[in-house]
């Protein structure tokens, strides 16, 4: 199983060719990047794994950080974690079970669904919509960089979220127990591994956000895999197995997909960091109050946005449309799939919010560096130009309360002062 | 240690813009490290205040002073003032307009929101010359 690293980082800078531009500083929704010495710097406290950096980069200075193709053979028995986003990603492929069957030609012994784990999901969240003394609004966790934003910076909504597994962790279960079943293999040799859409994923494995008991061997990027099987030929691949998950846990790969599921009450999609942080802060001020359920996504569209797809997000969407619309002519019914999943086999630990925007510990400390933080903001000029190498005017005070930048970074300041 | 103070005007007859004034305060009072229970009751009081000032008074003047045993939120307006304060703090009592209704605001819930959001509140009003009401949260 993977190794825990709390302090993975998802994403990679590559110093030659990051040009100091202020573009990801200004895009990242933490304020986590300062540009110092010429080059861009991830604060990897406040890192969410969103990909805005990653996305926004014109020198293409910033990657994703994945495990590479070959990890899979250190394993006896290979088992391929699909997303649903992945079956959009061909132009010319129609048939999601030819992309499913392909991945036995490029060195795979088996496959797996996460869209079953969502049909799973998607019963769950019912049955808790219909206890009581749930959350108003429940917030779903699948998106796990909206997970790393309300515990960083909307702790209000902590509360909020849902504590059961998300679809992924389900259903890497699921294939490790299949694949024991069908194999009779011991559980080290059989690799079970994720095929990533974007950043934020294979951070959440890596640092063990939603289990430490994570049954992933590796992660590894769509992008990579897509390559590879756009080098087999069609004719080559035999289709022995057919998709077992319904139309409506494919959905899940775009965004209003998670909703569709709930018939209950009133629900509210958001897709895109700025559309989700805007609705987060909605909800943190009460805004919102006649909501009952909130899905998120952070990337434009959903996951079929995610950094690491090689398809345009808008094709990709109208082809899981298309296919979400074929599946239904065979098959309609989820409750098969799913038997009956319980909230509380699925459970996890409470959600902890970390403060990481707070000047100090210490509140005699916090409180005299808040000071400061004011009457230094009124003498800077307020352009958030950036060259300072900090998002925002304030962003720069901030770091130099907390010794990180010096007043003289300002040009305008120094300027003045000549 | 003495007084950290800012405020912000809040803008009448603009719904979309009202809740500026709490969102500010509560980045800030994140900063400080403060529990999130109190900073969501804070911003939750405060917003509502801010909405109060929108619908019956043209706006105003929202006010954060953070004192190192308190917060305190002064929500200052010179509008039509309060005719019957007691009425006004019942739950469901409303003098909002139907246009202001219709958008969703005026429940009646804004004062006693705000009474049982804060550890202590405050409020003057003379009819014609304006309201004042003051939200005291207790950091010890």
């Amino acid at each position: 199983m993977i190794k825990i690293d709390k302090s993975f980082c998802a994403v990679n800078i590559d110093k030659d060719k990051c040009m100091g531009c202020t573009n990801c500083m200004k895009k990242c929704p933490t304020e986590a990047i300062r540009v110092k010495g010429g080059k861009a710097q991830i604060d990897f406290a406040r890192c969410v794994s969103c990909g805005e950096c990653i996305r926004t980069c014109s020198y293409k200075a910033k990657t994703s950080v994945y495990d590479a193709l070959d990890i899979i053979n250190k394993y006896k028995y290979k088992v391929a974690l699909l997303p649903p986003s992945l079956f959009g990603q061909f132009k010319n492929v129609m048939e999601p079970e030819l992309v499913a069957n392909a991945m036995k030609n490029i060195g795979f012994d088996d496959w797996f669904e996460v869209a079953r784990g969502a049909d799973i999901v998607s019963s769950v969240t019912r049955e808790i919509l219909c206890g009581k003394d749930i959350p108003k609004p429940l917030i779903s966790n699948a998106c796990p960089v909206c997970v790393e934003l309300i515990l960083y910076r909307y702790h209000g909504l902590a509360d909020n979220l849902m504590t059961t597994l998300p679809p992924l962790e389900i259903s890497a279960s699921l294939a490790r127990e299949k694949a024991a079943h069908d194999t009779g293999l011991d559980d080290e040799d059989i690799g079970i591994f994720f095929i990533s859409p974007c950043a934020a994923k294979i951070c959440s494995i890596k640092r063990g956000l939603y289990t430490e008991n994570v049954q992933i061997n590796g992660v590894l990027s769509a992008w990579d895999v897509c390559l590879k099987l756009m080098q087999v030929p069609a004719s080559e691949v035999s289709i022995r197995q057919k998709l077992i998950a319904s139309n409506l846990g494919l959905a899940w790969a775009t965004s209003g997909g998670e909703v569709s599921n709930i018939q209950k009450g009133r629900q509210l999609a958001a897709d895109g960091i700025l559309n989700v942080m805007n609705v987060l802060r909605e909800l943190e001020a009460g805004k919102l109050t006649d909501i009952d359920f909130v899905e998120l996504n952070a990337c434009p569209g959903g996951c079929v946005g995610g950094v690491l797809n090689i398809e345009n997000p808008f094709v990709c969407k109208s082809k899981i449309h298309s296919i979400r619309r074929n599946a239904l002519l065979y098959k309609t019914n989820t409750v098969d799939n799913v038997g009956d999943a319980k909230p509380e086999d699925y459970k996890l630990n409470e959600w902890q919010p970390v403060n990481v925007f707070k000047l100090d510990t210490n509140f005699v400390r916090a409180f005299e560096k808040l000071q400061q933080l004011e009457s230094l903001t009124k003498e800077l000029p307020g352009y958030d130009c950036g060259l300072c190498g900090a998002p925002t005017c304030r962003a720069f005070a901030e770091d130099i309360v907390n010794n990180r930048a010096e007043i003289s970074h300002c040009v305008k300041y120094k300027t003045d002062k000549v | 240690m003495d007084v950290i103070v800012w405020s912000s005007e809040v803008d009448g007859k603009n719904f979309e813009g009202a809740g500026f004034a709490s969102q500010t305060t509560r980045s800030k009072l994140k900063q400080l490290g403060l529990n999130s229970d109190l900073i969501r009751r804070v911003a939750i009081a405060m917003y509502e205040g801010e909405i109060n000032m929108v619908i019956h008074a043209d706006g105003g003047v929202a006010t954060t002073e953070i004192f190192p045993d308190r917060i305190t939120i002064t929500l200052r307006d010179t509008g039509k003032g309060i005719e019957n304060i007691e009425l006004a703090m019942k739950e469901g009592y409303s003098t909002a307009s139907d246009s202001v209704r219709d958008l969703g605001f005026g429940a009646g819930m804004g004062l006693p929101n705000m009474k049982k959001y804060a550890d202590e509140m405050i409020i003057e009003s003379e009819v014609g010359k304006g309201t004042t009401v003051c939200l005291i949260f207790r950091l010890v």
